[in-house]
């Protein structure tokens, strides 16, 4: 079909263009030796100041990986991953956690200005104290935290917020500032010996977000995380700890990026989220990770494990997602519904062009009674991309009253893809309802051919179509990340439809 | 002979090493190394545990520890049957033709049994069976010593055909492995009443059909699974679906203590179809299961699946149903859906409907459902009068009518819902 | 104006239109009729720039500029709107959405300024209130759920919103009931003026008494075989297609 090879011209043309995060910084870093071992497992321990109790809780992980297999899904290849070839320290040399602003290298707001951060954070780290809290267009600000490879950088509006209770820093800040808090619920959600990758994490995390929103609190403004893996060679191994207590109601946003690059680098990220009674929290992530060339070389394996506990009553989790990056994406953002009347959600975009793999999905463990889970996924496939949606809804006994409803929709554009739906459910409970729901379509000739005639060029339409298929994940996104995501769906399709 | 029976896999091929100069076949050289071929697959998968994906939700080991014997000598004599429901009838005890309780007389075609007709199955028996993925068909390859052989010549319209298996107890636990060979050709047409029945001694009925549909033949399978309440029943069928010819199978699965039907269908030929029904019941603490992978492997193709599961007591019910649409298969029109109902607080349904797509002018959807009855629906039966058993039972029948639809043969029809309704009349009060 | 020499066409390698001849004069309505295969979609997506449709000789010109050379949004750009037969769904996209989106593109080719949502919220209201069309419409996915009437609606809908310089009706009264013929034909006859020219392609002449066209075409076997007056559109329905074949 002419069509399809003018498509696969048209990708190989556009692909290194399209990825315009995929420059260099050039800073000052400072290097682990490299491999993985005991010896550094406590080097990172030393670098980062930490407590006895925290270097057991990490060697004991490094221990349970050490037996551990890797896993291998079927649905998913990659070459094997050598463990010993890469570093897993690399920092930015500046003072660990900078006082101010004033002393962040000047170099690396540049380069967070470079990757397009919304301008309000990017005004808000160049640096004016209280820049951004009245804004002229009256939308609320959003509190960043910048981690530049291992290491956060900075932290915004952290004293505006302590004026409510809220703790937003560094986890390893956190460590030495609420090491109570900390030692109670981390590994709560996701024990360190729950998979291979979360006991690597356990073992090697450098750094990552801590949230804690105190009893009745509503957070005042988003809290935002913006991840960089800038250093050859090196994994990214953060790990976030969120906890909601009873009543209060948090709402938080993932965006990562990463240069271009021929190797292909590891990205095993942990989080963690606690929901008490009657609490909140809402989950956005926009992930954008290098995803490899258009023959598949390079890009980031993202294999990351993502939990919400809804330990309190009436408590609800949110996992909201538009994954377009990373050449192997692996996660599936779960919720544990303990409390009774408690609700999970997980709404999902994921497209794999070119080369890319996709295995995503979501776990949602009814164990309370009245419990309520929602999935829905929409899948986008293009180019050579392998597209998995793999979800389990478990139901136990105790889950009375349980209700789940999933909606799986695939969207192939063009032969030469695969769109996949492995859906596991498991129901003990009589009076559970669950309903699951899949289809498949593709961008027919006609609609595109509808649009064209209308005015819209061929990229416009598939656009258009693509984010009217996405629309109802779409509409669950923060309003400051729809618009970044409806952008990035159309950027990552360019060239996919001949 | 007189050693006790070992368990498990190594069982079997122990029994296969002491009978295999008497199994049916043995001086055939092709046979010989086909079953074999078999032996090795068996003795390097056994039984498949849970960790195989694909026995991820039904245990193997109360048919791995049952310690099977094969029933050495035929059961003689005469024995009750039930009611014939088609003038032709193929009667199989523990898994041996009987051509004097058979009327197989002045057919079109051929159906007589394979134990007889060796000759004509080389390089037919055992063409559609890749071994290495299906290991209760190198179980069965390996122990097999009859079955039907049906040859329907193109443009025959073969009419009805009942395939009765009776399970007779000879005392202790058996098994028996028939192999079935069904071949239409040309433009033919069956309609194939397959009935399964057994006493209530312990015993695996293992049988497996290979079916070769050519150009525009059309089979349509209806199958009561009545097995004796101790049984294990473990069919699969293999078929293979050429160009315009169709599959409609239609299940009722009402017995035995652990079944698994399994199918896997490819559609070769473009505007081939299959149409894969089943309704699946269990109660006390039976397991059901209905497994099926549909190989869209042509343009044009249509499948259609319903199932339908009933659990009541502690009765735990499996649907795996996988679409597999192949690149060449444009315009592909696939539609699954798969509905449990819990009928106790103790029963437990687990369903993985599954969708591997790589082509993409198709229109494929699958859904799944699991709950208990509505409970509105029976207030509103009762609120009319209706009293709470029969409102549950008509809910019941109700749901599990949609199973049925499409299924015009009054015959089939009959068979199948006189299945149904016995299981309803021992089980349904119960839960 | 539109002129269009010769032009010959193939789908899926088989000629379909077979030499046509033929000249829109700016201001005018022209109707093109003819029994089924004459080549009367085929003619229409030629116009528009589908693909499956391979033009094999001959030439098209709007206002002296070459149709066929150009990408289907850039004779949109140019002034073409063809209202489908079939007006397709786009699940998920809202109708507002998509028109506003559709005419700011157009907007921008001819080098006007864009509309922003209030603006352009505005001026739909003001035309879907002349075709005496709910606003509802406007919050719904594009076509869908849409009744057949409904549908061609949304596409006159569009024809006014855009103001094309040519427009091309693909049967577009087909599955309509008088009341939403009406519709169509009065949101036809307001657009007609000095600026505005269209091809009325219709397989019967019930259209044609609610839009009056100033010439008639008949295309048969992929040729204009007689082109008339108003009056041969009655002749038509009087006599059927097989009396003009005979004559031809």
């Amino acid at each position: 079909m002419p069509a399809v090879t003018e498509t696969i011209e048209t990708v190989q043309a556009v692909t290194d263009s399209t990825y315009k995060w995929g420059f260099e910084t050039d800073i000052e870093m400072e290097f682990a030796p490299k491999g993985l071992s005991e010896d550094i497992v406590r080097f990172i321990s030393a670098k980062k100041e930490e407590p006895a109790w925290l270097l057991e809780w990490r060697l004991r992980a490094f221990a349970a990986w050490q037996k551990m297999e890797e896993p291998r899904w079927p649905a998913v290849k990659y070459p094997p991953i050598d463990y010993q070839d890469a570093y897993y320290y690399a920092a930015p040399k500046q003072k660990v956690g900078p006082k101010s602003l004033d002393e962040v290298d000047p170099e690396l707001l540049r380069t967070y200005e470079k990757l397009g951060i919304p301008l309000r954070e990017q005004a808000i780290l160049a640096g004016v104290e209280g820049a951004g809290e009245t804004p002229a267009d009256s939308r609320m600000p959003i509190a960043v935290d910048a981690v530049f490879d291992s290491v956060s950088v900075a932290t915004t509006f952290k004293d505006r917020l302590e004026k409510d209770g809220i703790i937003f820093c560094p986890i390893s800040e956190a460590v030495k500032t609420h090491p109570e808090l900390v030692q109670k619920y981390l590994g709560s959600v996701v024990p360190q010996g729950d998979n291979f990758f979360a006991a690597l994490n356990s073992a090697v995390f450098t750094d990552g977000s801590f949230v804690y929103i105190p009893k009745g609190v509503r957070c005042p403004m988003e809290l935002s995380t913006y991840f960089r893996i800038n250093a050859k060679s090196t994994g990214q191994f953060e790990r976030t700890l969120i906890i909601a207590d009873a009543g209060s109601h948090v709402s938080y946003l993932e965006g990562c990026t990463a240069p271009m690059r021929d190797e292909n680098q590891l990205h095993a990220a942990v989080v963690e989220l606690v929901a008490m009674d009657d609490a909140t929290i809402k989950y956005s992530t926009v992930q954008n990770w290098y995803p490899g060339d258009a023959e598949g070389k390079g890009g980031i394996y993202n294999f990351v494990t993502k939990r919400g506990a809804c330990r309190g009553a009436r408590s609800k989790i949110s996992w909201t997602q538009v994954e377009t990056g990373s050449a192997i994406t692996w996660k599936y953002p779960s919720c544990i519904l303990q409390g009774e009347d408690s609700v999970g959600e997980f709404y999902s975009v994921a497209i794999t062009n070119n080369y890319q793999q996709a295995d995503t999905g979501t776990k949602m463990f009814h164990i309370g009674p009245r419990t309520k889970s929602t999935i829905i996924s929409k899948g986008i496939s293009a180019g050579h991309g392998q597209n998995t949606y793999r979800g389990l809804v478990r139901i136990g006994a105790k889950a009375t009253g349980a209700r789940n409803f999933t909606q799986c929709d695939s969207l192939l554009i063009g032969d030469l893809c695969g769109a996949h739906t492995v859906p596991y459910i498991e129901n003990r409970c009589m009076s559970a309802k669950v309903e699951h729901e899949a289809t498949t379509s593709r961008i027919a000739e006609d609609q595109l051919f509808y649009c064209r005639q209308r005015g819209l060029s061929q990229e416009d339409a598939v656009g258009l179509i693509v984010n009217g298929f996405c629309r109802e994940v779409l509409k669950e996104l923060p309003m400051e990340f729809a618009v970044e995501a409806q952008k990035l769906l159309q950027i990552s399709l360019e060239g996919s439809v001949g | 002979m007189t050693a006790a029976p070992q368990p498990g896999a190594a069982g079997f091929l122990a029994r296969y090493q002491g009978l295999k100069d008497h199994l049916p076949g043995a001086r055939l050289p092709w046979l010989a190394a086909l079953r074999d071929d078999a032996a090795a697959h068996v003795a390097a998968r056994g039984f498949p545990t849970r960790r195989v994906e694909a026995w991820k939700y039904t245990d193997l080991s109360p048919v791995a520890q049952a310690g099977f014997a094969e029933p050495l000598t035929a059961v003689a004599g005469v024995l009750t049957l039930p009611k014939p429901r088609c003038a032709a009838r193929a009667v199989f005890v523990d898994g041996r033709f009987r051509a004097d309780l058979s009327a197989l007389d002045g057919l079109a075609y051929r159906a007589a049994s394979v134990a007889q007709h060796l000759n004509a199955l080389e390089g037919v028996l055992g063409a559609l069976v890749p071994l290495a993925e299906h290991p209760m068909t190198a179980l069965n390859t390996l122990m097999f010593e009859d079955g039907l052989f049906l040859d329907v010549p193109a443009g025959v319209d073969a009419g009805h055909l009942e395939l009765l298996s009776i399970a007779v107890d000879p005392g202790r636990p058996f098994a028996f492995h028939p192999r079935h060979v069904i071949r239409l050709g040309a433009g033919a047409k069956l309609t194939l009443l397959e009935t399964a029945i057994g006493g209530s001694a312990q015993y695996l009925h293992n049988p497996a059909f290979e079916i070769d549909l050519a150009e525009g033949a059309v089979l349509t399978h209806g199958r009561a699974q009545q097995e004796g309440e101790g049984a294990f029943h473990l069919s699969m069928i293999h078929a293979r679906i050429a160009a315009e010819a169709r599959y409609d199978t239609m299940a009722v699965s009402a017995g035995a203590r652990l079944t698994r039907m399994e199918i896997h269908a490819a559609l070769t030929g473009p505007k081939a179809s299959c149409h894969m029904n089943s309704a699946q019941l269990a109660a006390g603490r039976a397991v059901v299961d209905t497994t099926t992978a549909l190989d869209h492997a042509a343009p044009d193709c249509a499948s259609r699946q319903t199932c339908k599961t009933v659990l009541a007591g502690q009765a735990r019910g499996v649907f795996q149903g996988k679409i597999l649409v192949r690149r060449e298969a444009q315009k592909t029109d696939g539609y699954q859906m798969n509905q449990a109902l819990l009928l106790s607080e103790e029963a437990e349904m687990d369903s993985k409907p599954q969708l591997e797509i790589y082509a993409d002018d198709v229109k494929c959807s699958h859904g799944a459902t699991i709950g208990a009855l509505d409970a509105d629906s029976l207030f509103y039966l009762r609120s009319r009068g209706v009293p709470a058993d029969q409102a549950r039972s008509m809910l019941v029948q109700a749901f599990l009518h949609e199973a049925f639809e499409g299924l015009e043969d009054d015959v089939l029809r009959e068979a199948l819902t006189a299945a149904v309704d016995g299981w309803w009349v021992r089980h349904g009060t119960a839960s | 104006m539109l002129e269009i020499k010769g032009l010959t066409a193939e789908v899926d390698g088989k000629p379909i239109l077979k030499g046509i001849d033929l000249v829109v004069p700016q201001g005018e309505v022209h109707a093109i009729m003819g029994p089924n295969g004459s080549g009367k979609s085929t003619l229409s997506y030629v116009l528009s720039g589908r693909d499956g449709y391979e033009v094999t000789g001959g030439s098209a010109l709007l206002h002296g500029q070459d149709l066929l050379a150009m990408e289907p949004e850039e004779r949109a750009a140019a002034g073409v709107f063809l209202a489908f037969q079939y007006p397709v769904e786009l699940p998920g996209v809202g109708n507002a959405t998509f028109l506003r989106t559709a005419l700011n593109a157009i907007r921008r080719a001819k080098g006007e300024s864009e509309l922003d949502a209030m603006q352009f919220l505005k001026l739909a209201r003001e035309r879907m209130k002349a075709l005496s069309m709910n606003d509802e419409m406007l919050k719904r996915g594009v076509n869908v759920g849409f009744s057949g009437g409904e549908k061609k609606r949304n596409e006159i809908l569009q024809m006014a919103l855009l103001q094309p310089k040519l427009a091309i009706l693909d049967e577009t009264d087909s599955g309509l009931d008088i009341d939403a013929l009406k519709i169509v034909a009065d949101g036809v006859n307001a657009m007609r003026g000095p600026n505005f020219s269209a091809l009325v392609i219709t397989h019967y002449q019930r259209l044609l008494d609610y839009i009056v066209p100033d010439r008639v075409h008949v295309l048969m076997g992929g040729r204009i075989v007689r082109s008339g007056g108003p009056e041969l559109a009655k002749e038509l329905e009087a006599q059927g297609y097989g009396a003009i074949q005979a004559a031809a």
